[in-house]
Parts: C-alpha cells; sequence; structure tokens
C-alpha cells in the first residue's frame, strides 16, 4: 500500500496570456501513495485547476517532471496521452458531464468503447458498475430522468469502469445540495476502503476534511497540512 | 469501433432531426437533379438514336451534285454502285413537287417521290393495302403506277377504295396500286405524298440524272469498308471532282449523335454538381456549428481516453452519413422525377445505374471533403479548453 502512484517534482506551469507570461504553478513537490484519500484544497485562482488538469494529463507541465504509476508523463503524443487517460484515470467533474442524449448504461460504456471492449463485454460491466453504485434499476434512464445524486453516480461509474489507478475528482459535490453531496462522499469513502487512490480537488474546507489527507494550494504553491488555511 | 462510431453519428443526426433534414436537403437537391437530368435526357436521347437507328442501319444515302459535264448519276453509275459486293441493291430517290386531280378534286403540292423495286424490298411496312411497285413497273418509264397516302386517299378517292382506280398527277393519267401511311411531319401537316417508278419521277420531273440514291448494304457492321468501295466507285464517275457528291452514312451520324449525347450528360452533371456544392457547404456549417455546440462533449470524450484521430472520424462518418442520407433521398426522388418526366413526355424509362452511382459517389465525396474540417476543428480541440466551455 506504499506505492507511490503520483510523483510530482519542481513542476512549473505557466501560461502565456496577451502579452504577459503567468506562473500559475511554481515549483510543485507532491507525492500520492496507493490507497490515499487526498483533497486537493484552495480558492479560485490558486492554481488547483490547472494542477487538476497536469494530475489527468490533460495538459503537461511547463518545466518539472511527473510520474504516474511510475511512468514519466512528458512529451507523450497524443495517443498515449489519451490511453493513459482512458486506462489510469477516473474523473468525475462538478457538473457530471454525461451525455444527455445516451442512458446511464451507455454513459457508463463510454470508456470502454475508446478501450475497445465488444458490445456484450461493456454492457455486462456497465452494469455491473451501475449495481455497484445503487443504480442498476435506473440503467435505461437518461440523464435528465435522474436526479443530481444519481446523476453524478452514473459519473463515478463511468469513472471506475476502466480499473483506473486513481481517481481525480473535481468539485464533486458543487453542483449538489448538501445531504447528496455527503451521500456521494460516503461513496467515495467506500471505493477508497476498497483501495482506490481518490484525489479530490475543492475550494470548500468542509468537503476537504472528508478526504483522510488534505493539501493546500495558494498562488501555485503547495503546502502539506491543515484545513486552517484555507 | 467503427460500429460504435457510426451509431454515435446516427445518435447525433437523429437527435436533431430538423437541422439534420435541413442539411440534407441541399444534397438530396443536388443529387435529385443530377439523377433526373442524367435519366431524362438519357431516354429521351436514346429514343432518338433508337428510332434513328431503326430507320438508318446498314443504309448508305449519297447526294450526287454532279460537275459541269455530268450533272449527277446514270443507269450505268447505279449497275456499278450495285456491283459492289457488300451492296444488296440500290434505289434511286427522285423527289419533286406535283398537283394530283380527280374529277374536280385537286390536291396541290404534293411530294412526288421516285424509286424502284429494291426501295419497296428494303422498306416492306410501307405498303399498308395493295401492293407495292416492282421491277416490271421500273423497265419502261412509261407504267404509269403509283402509291398514294392516307390523306391524298382521303381527298381524292373520299368514300371509297383507291386501289386500281385512275387519278391525275402532273397531267397524266396513273392508276394508283397500294397505299401508304400519311407522314406526319413537324413542318407540313396535311402534306400528300406519292411514290412512282423513278424513270417516270424522272420523265416528270426532266430531269436526266439521278441526284440521289439509296445504297442497301447485307451486314450493318461493313458500313464502313462499304463506304470506302462507294467513295471509290463515285470517284470514278465524276472523274475525281471535288464536293461533286455526298455520302451520308447513318453509323457516323449515330456515333456523334451519341457523342452529343454523352456531352450534354456531362455538361448537365457539371451544372448540377453545382447545386450538391452549395449543399456541401451547407454540410460544412453544420458541422461546425455542431462541434462548437458539442465542445464539452468532445472534451469529455478526450478525456475519457478517445484518441483525436476516433474524434475526426466521428465527426467525418457524421458529415458523410448526412450526405449520403441526403444522396439516398435524392436518388429516390431524381428517378420518381425521371420516371414521371418519362411518362409524360412517352418516352422510355431507363434506371441509369451509373448516374445512381455518380449520386451517392458525389454526395459521399462531399460529405468527406466538406466534414474534413470541422472534424480537424473539433480532434484538435484541448480537453481542457473544452471541459471549461460552460
Amino acid at each position: 500500500m506504499s506505492e507511490i502512484v503520483v510523483d510530482m517534482v519542481k513542476i512549473v506551469k505557466n501560461y502565456q496570456i496577451a502579452e504577459q507570461e503567468i506562473q500559475v504553478l511554481k515549483e510543485i513537490y507532491l507525492q500520492i501513495k496507493q490507497g490515499e484519500f487526498i483533497a486537493v484544497l484552495g480558492p479560485s485562482g490558486s492554481g488547483k485547476s490547472t494542477l487538476m488538469n497536469i494530475i489527468g494529463c490533460l495538459d503537461t507541465p511547463t518545466s518539472g517532471e511527473y510520474f504516474l504509476a511510475g511512468r514519466k508523463i512528458q512529451d507523450q503524443n497524443e495517443k498515449t496521452m489519451a490511453r493513459i487517460r482512458n486506462m489510469e484515470i477516473g474523473f468525475i467533474f462538478q457538473s457530471f458531464h454525461l451525455l444527455a442524449r445516451q442512458t446511464a448504461l451507455r454513459n457508463v460504456e463510454l470508456p470502454l468503447i475508446y478501450a475497445g471492449y465488444k458490445q456484450k463485454e461493456r454492457r455486462i460491466m456497465a452494469e455491473a458498475m451501475l449495481e455497484q453504485v445503487g443504480l442498476s434499476d435506473r440503467s435505461a434512464h437518461f440523464p435528465n430522468q435522474l436526479s443530481g445524486g444519481q446523476q453524478q453516480r452514473v459519473a463515478i461509474a463511468r469513472a471506475l469502469i476502466n480499473n483506473p489507478t486513481i481517481l481525480l475528482a473535481d468539485e464533486p459535490t458543487g453542483a449538489l445540495d448538501q445531504k447528496t453531496g455527503m451521500q456521494v462522499l460516503e461513496l467515495f469513502h467506500e471505493i477508497n476502503v476498497q483501495g482506490r487512490t481518490i484525489i479530490m480537488i475543492t475550494h470548500d474546507s468542509g468537503i476537504a476534511k472528508q478526504a483522510k489527507r488534505v493539501v493546500n494550494i495558494i498562488d501555485g504553491i503547495v503546502s502539506e497540512g491543515g484545513l486552517n488555511i484555507a | 469501433m467503427l460500429k460504435e462510431i457510426l451509431m454515435m453519428a446516427l445518435d447525433n443526426i437523429i437527435g436533431n432531426k430538423m437541422r439534420s433534414f435541413l442539411t440534407m436537403l441541399g444534397i438530396m437537391i443536388g443529387v435529385t437533379s443530377i439523377i433526373a437530368l442524367i435519366t431524362v435526357v438519357q431516354g429521351v436521347t436514346g429514343e432518338v438514336i433508337d428510332r434513328f437507328s431503326e430507320m438508318g442501319a446498314g443504309k448508305v444515302t449519297v447526294q450526287a451534285y454532279g460537275t459541269a459535264l455530268k450533272a449527277g448519276l446514270n443507269e450505268n453509275d447505279i449497275a456499278d454502285l450495285s456491283a459492289i459486293e457488300y451492296v444488296s441493291g440500290v434505289s434511286p430517290t427522285v423527289s419533286l413537287s406535283s398537283t394530283a386531280a380527280r374529277g374536280s378534286k385537286i390536291f396541290e403540292d404534293i411530294n412526288v417521290e421516285g424509286n424502284n423495286e429494291i426501295y419497296f424490298e428494303n422498306n416492306q411496312d410501307t405498303i399498308i393495302q395493295g401492293r407495292p411497285l416492282n421491277v416490271y413497273d421500273m423497265s419502261s418509264g412509261y407504267s404509269n403506277v403509283c402509291i398514294i397516302d392516307e390523306n391524298i386517299a382521303d381527298e381524292l378517292f373520299w368514300g371509297e377504295n383507291p386501289i386500281n382506280k385512275q387519278m391525275y398527277l402532273g397531267g397524266q393519267n396513273y392508276t394508283v396500286v397500294g397505299l401508304m401511311e400519311s407522314e406526319t411531319n413537324f413542318f407540313r401537316q396535311n402534306t400528300g405524298r406519292v411514290k412512282i417508278p423513278y424513270k417516270n419521277a424522272l420523265r416528270l420531273s426532266d430531269m436526266a440524272n439521278i441526284m440521289n440514291i439509296e445504297i442497301y448494304l447485307y451486314d450493318a457492321n461493313d458500313t464502313e469498308i462499304a463506304n470506302y468501295e462507294i467513295e471509290n466507285v463515285l470517284n470514278a464517275a465524276f472523274n475525281y471532282t471535288e464536293d461533286s457528291f455526298n455520302i451520308l452514312n447513318f453509323e457516323s451520324i449515330l456515333s456523334s449523335m451519341q457523342e452529343m449525347q454523352s456531352m450534354l450528360t456531362a455538361m448537365l452533371t457539371g451544372i448540377a454538381s453545382i447545386a450538391l456544392l452549395v449543399g456541401g457547404v451547407g454540410i460544412m456549417n453544420m458541422m461546425l456549428v455542431s462541434v462548437t455546440e458539442r465542445t464539452t462533449e468532445i472534451g469529455l470524450r478526450k478525456a475519457l481516453g478517445a484518441e483525436p484521430r476516433q474524434i475526426q472520424y466521428q465527426f467525418v462518418i457524421e458529415a458523410v452519413l448526412l450526405s449520403l442520407l441526403g444522396g439516398l433521398f435524392g436518388a429516390l426522388f431524381g428517378l420518381l422525377i425521371s420516371y414521371i418526366a418519362a411518362a409524360a413526355m412517352d418516352t422510355k424509362f431507363a434506371l441509369s445505374p451509373s448516374a445512381i452511382a455518380l449520386g451517392l459517389g458525389f454526395s459521399a465525396l462531399v460529405g468527406i471533403v466538406f466534414g474534413w474540417t470541422p472534424a480537424r476543428k473539433a480532434s484538435r480541440l484541448k480537453p481542457i479548453d473544452a471541459l471549461r466551455s460552460e
């Protein structure tokens, strides 16, 4: 359980906005071990979304080294990056990002399509995963027929379907009321207990304290620590 | 994978029914016009060519203009032409205009044609009643027999059977031996026609020589070589004088007509393709809008592991599918229109597989060409930008 799945060494990210170069991440060092449930806590503009994008292989750092599950992520071509996102990372977004014209089942199947599974296999796997998040009776429903909490659970099922190394959640409760939000976090705990690494990005210290470990990010600098800073 | 991408594309087309339909409409109109134009043109010209070749296969027409010394062809020349091994027979055509009369009834401006028995042997369906002119009618030049058409029969022999009755033609007494159909002619509806032995016609017109002949061949496939032999005989007859004669064979006319048909088809296809091009621009427009609208979806798919190539395929296939569907409906409408047109114009409806293939092929091509740029744009979207866009 001590294997390091995320290892960031001196990560810097600059953005060119108009003429100005803005340093969003300033020499970040971050190690996350297998099985951790970690919250990255920071106010808006702190660079936490940028950090999440780099962790999720949606973006590459300007400098520094990033290892995901022992593999160095740098200058990979688009195809390899897509492969890594598909196999190693399960994304959960604030606004769920379910495809509106697809049923819950089809939404959960989506990563399997890109992983190259056949339709029959996909169906069986997706049904099993929906059952695990307690939605087996909703598999034929469309997103707009589901409550916010149910939609987020479909999204979680989708994130887990490819058995990823890390679950990467960006403000997973941001669009939910408090009670539903807590239910989602409880589900996170269950998933974490099964050994899955969860990285949760949030600006809400109340949410962050649900994690086992909290990392603060302010002005592009990460510090290990308490909830008191935010 | 292809199946999944196809499903996705179909999902999206069905999900935006109105928009998809309007986009397809452009392609539909293009393909409809291509198919309708091609089939109608081919139907009509094909009909003309068919009739033409029915009329003229295995036949060579010679117009003899003559020289200063020799005004036209004589009996010897005709005998020489008849002797060519590919030639089954030669019939002179001596045309003049005259007046027919019987009792107090007069029919003016009738077309009189002098032929020999060979003409009737080769045009067996000329006579509808009575007998054709035969070799005995030809011998003297004083055998005053004629074949009249129904117009003249109606005018001069109303209510009677004209066969073996007398009438006057150019002031001479003639016996009617046969009846032929009146010619329905676009320009002069109610002319009368009379056929008489060609020697009589020469006498009636005060001509010594024959200006027009029709040469019948044993086999239409020999037209080219027969043509060459005929030319030799005529060159000898007119002492190699330039422009002394003209040979018209139907094979060469036919081939130039077919050439014209394919030119016409190509031209009309070109014009109709413009409509297809406009349809393609419509597809491109819709795909660009679709990419912009679905930025989030594209970002999500990329975050979930879609490769840029897979995104590109999805959008190209969507464009091709739209275009092909348009093409398919267009083909159906085009065929319907050409079917109706064929029925209305009383020509035969020819289902042209090449036109359908062309229409569908073009529409698929249009989909690829005009779907490419929007699809490329979609595939190059960065997932972070895409996911942030709401």
